[in-house]
């Protein structure tokens, strides 16, 4: 186990350092010129143009902005944006709301999705796994900003639920975006469950179960289950990242100050630090939620061993 | 392993002291799925005593593993049904019991094992956890001493350091040991009869042979019914009192082991013989049977083992032939079972 972690963090590197370049030079191909984007109408002096030039290394290969860059955030400095905050400030501010934001998305997609998983599941063909089979592939089909928008329409607007925008509302706010946000993955996982749980009652070890005497709720809530959610867990690795990415759409929508809102702004005003500097910390992140995930994969699976 | 539980009643109904441990008569079992019906079992009688073994012999898909399951009352339905027969525990009919009390049946009194314990066992739970679940969901007894008597079970198994390997997964152990495992666990609630699907079939020759000769030290230790379904006709031999060789769902022949073996009154008995590696014959080549067994979502008419049949006549295709006793104990389902037995009567 030591030694398969050591492995995994040094995989870190590559991964850590091909996505941030990427990053990088996608944030430098942005056509248009970030600080006439910053002046807007006013046309500012040479000399304060020169000054921001310089102050960012704009004038440098892109390889050296990058070198330069990267050099700083080993040191815990993310760079600062066009209005001299550091980047670092922003995380602070802004990733609990995300942090919020996500987790009370994931446990909305993990709790629903597994449990309609199962009911669909354990009735292969009847009423309710249709009724998840429709509303899932329907959820999957639609792209979540107009999903986002129609249950802002719907919930927010027309039957005023839930607070249309903003997090004034404290954790109540989140509801709504969070269900947005994790709809799509909800959907997925459902899917997974069912078709896995499926597969799963026809083993053989479930007629074991079944010839042991024991409860259907028994051969199917402990000795299917969690054989089942194998295939899942992987599933949930994988989405965590998405869930980073999904919260750019989601929070512009519902106009929620988070770290995805302030990437699409950072995008807007061609604040390349900002965006550079958020994306780089989630793929930390990422990588970190990644390997918590393939350890707790050994715990769920036995027959998984790394070395 | 006494247990405090009366055995004098099956699911709260009343033994009869007379009957045999399990009567099997005139059972059917078919699967109800798209294609039409598939006829699986049609028509399995036979009689299980204590301490006696009884052997089901038969090609692929004859309908052992199905009779087996309708036995123990875990046949998968739909599409699978019992549609006919009469399964008599100590002379209590298990068809009529409500799902519940089937299950307190099952595993208790009744219990099976099955021919890939690799499959069969769950991966993602230690084998000790598998075998206290028996003592945990049947008598409630508690998780640590449920544990103590799992690797009781183990140890009266034959698996080393049982103590310790019962913390160990089920792909953590030969196939032998897997084996072992199952059997641990169908016999930890002392049931009264144990089913056994093909134990050896997946595992080595010398493996083999040892699994055979734990189940009869352990039938003889308490007296327990078996019910064998096998590929092997040495085992048969050695082990059976009775056997029934099943085919396309039906009974071909039946009688206890050493005359069926001996002097087999049924061609598809015949055939197998020379079809079927055997233990303890040195056969130089296998004689697989031409041809394949009929389609059970359609059975022709006659004798259904009529088109790959040396023996058969016109009267074949128009008549099924009903089972003729070639003994009192010994039928066959052949019209021309006389000149068949005939065959090794020198033998
Ligand atoms: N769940 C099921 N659905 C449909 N048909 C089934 C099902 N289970 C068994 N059958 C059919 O019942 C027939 C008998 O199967 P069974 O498993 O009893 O054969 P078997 O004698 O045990 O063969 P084998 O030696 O391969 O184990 C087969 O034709 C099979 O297709
Ligand atoms: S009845 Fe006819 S076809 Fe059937 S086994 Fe006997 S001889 Fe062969
Ligand atoms: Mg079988």
């Amino acid at each position: 186990m030591g030694r398969y972690l050591i492995r995994r963090l040094l995989q870190f590197i590559p991964v850590f350092f091909g996505a941030t370049l990427l990053i990088f030079i996608m944030v430098w191909a942005i056509p248009g010129d970030p600080i006439a984007a910053l002046a807007g109408d006013r046309v500012l002096p040479e000399q304060v143009v020169q000054q921001i030039r310089d102050r960012y290394n704009l004038d440098d290969p892109l390889i050296v902005q990058y070198g330069k860059y990267m050099g700083g955030v080993f040191q815990g400095d993310f760079g600062e944006d066009f209005r001299g905050r550091p980047v670092t400030d922003l995380l602070g501010q802004r990733l609990p709301i995300t942090v919020r934001l996500a987790l009370l998305a994931f446990g909305f997609e993990v709790v629903l999705g597994i449990i309609a998983g199962i009911l669909a599941g354990v009735r292969k063909g009847g009423f309710v796994d249709n009724l998840v089979l429709i509303s899932t592939l329907v959820v999957i089909a639609i792209p979540i900003f107009v999903l986002g928008f129609l249950a802002q329409l719907l919930l927010g607007v027309r039957f005023g639920w839930f607070p249309v925008s903003g997090v004034q509302h404290g954790l109540y706010s989140y509801l709504l975006p969070a269900m947005v946000l994790g709809s799509v993955s909800l959907a997925y996982i459902a899917r997974l469950t069912r078709t896995s749980l499926i597969e799963n009652l026809r083993a053989d070890y479930v007629r074991t179960a079944t010839a042991k005497g024991l409860s259907r709720r028994r051969v199917v809530g402990i000795h299917t289950f969690r054989n089942s959610m194998i295939p899942v867990v992987t599933f949930l690795a994988i989405d965590l990242g998405s869930l980073m990415g999904g919260a750019i759409i989601t929070e512009t929508i519902f106009n929620i100050p988070g770290l995805g809102r302030a990437v699409f702004e950072g995008v807007q005003r061609q604040e390349g630090t900002v965006v550079v500097g958020i994306v780089t910390f989630l793929v930390l992140v990422y990588m970190m939620a990644n390997l918590l995930v393939d350890v707790l994969y050994a715990v769920l699976d036995p027959r998984i061993r790394y070395e | 392993m006494a247990t405090t539980l009366s055995r004098d009643a099956v699911a709260g109904r009343p033994v009869d002291p007379a009957a045999p441990l399990l009567v099997v008569e005139d059972l059917h079992v078919e699967f109800r799925i798209e294609a039409g019906t598939v006829r699986a079992v049609n028509g399995l009688s036979y009689t299980l005593r204590r301490g006696e073994t009884v052997a089901i012999l038969g090609e692929s898909g004859s309908g052992k593993s199905v009779s087996a399951q309708a036995v123990m009352g875990i046949i998968d339905s739909p599409p699978g049904f019992v549609t006919g027969g009469s399964v008599r525990f100590r002379g209590v009919e298990l068809l009529d019991l409500s799902e519940a009390d089937r299950r307190r049946v099952r595993g208790d009194r009744i219990a099976m094992i099955f021919q890939d314990a690799l499959t069969a066992l769950n991966p993602v739970f230690p084998v000790g956890w598998q075998i206290a679940e028996m003592f945990r969901m049947h008598r409630g007894v508690p998780r640590k001493e449920a544990r103590e008597k799992a690797i009781e079970l183990m140890e009266r198994v034959k698996i080393p350091s049982a103590r310790t390997r019962a913390g160990s997964y089920p792909h953590e152990f030969s196939g032998g040991m897997r084996q072992r495992v199952m059997i641990a666990m169908a016999l930890s609630l002392d049931p009264e009869i144990l089913i056994a699907d093909e134990p050896t079939t997946a595992l080595d020759v010398t493996v083999q042979a040892q699994i055979m000769a734990l189940l009869a030290e352990l039938q003889q230790q308490t007296g327990m019914g078996l019910i064998l379904i096998t590929h092997d006709l040495g085992v048969v031999a050695e082990v059976a009192d009775q056997v029934v060789v099943m085919y396309a769902g039906r009974e071909v022949e039946k009688g206890p082991s050493l005359p069926v073996y001996h002097r087999p009154a049924h061609p598809y008995t015949l055939g197998l013989m020379d079809s079927l590696p055997r233990r303890d014959v040195h056969t130089e080549r296998l004689r697989p049977i031409k041809g394949s067994p009929p389609d059970l979502l359609a059975i022709p008419p006659g004798c259904p083992f009529r088109p790959r049949c040396p023996y058969a006549r016109d009267i074949c295709a128009a008549e099924e032939p009903p089972l003729a006793a070639v003994t009192s104990e010994h039928v066959s389902a052949c019209h021309f079972w006389e000149e068949v037995s005939r065959e090794r009567a020198g033998a």
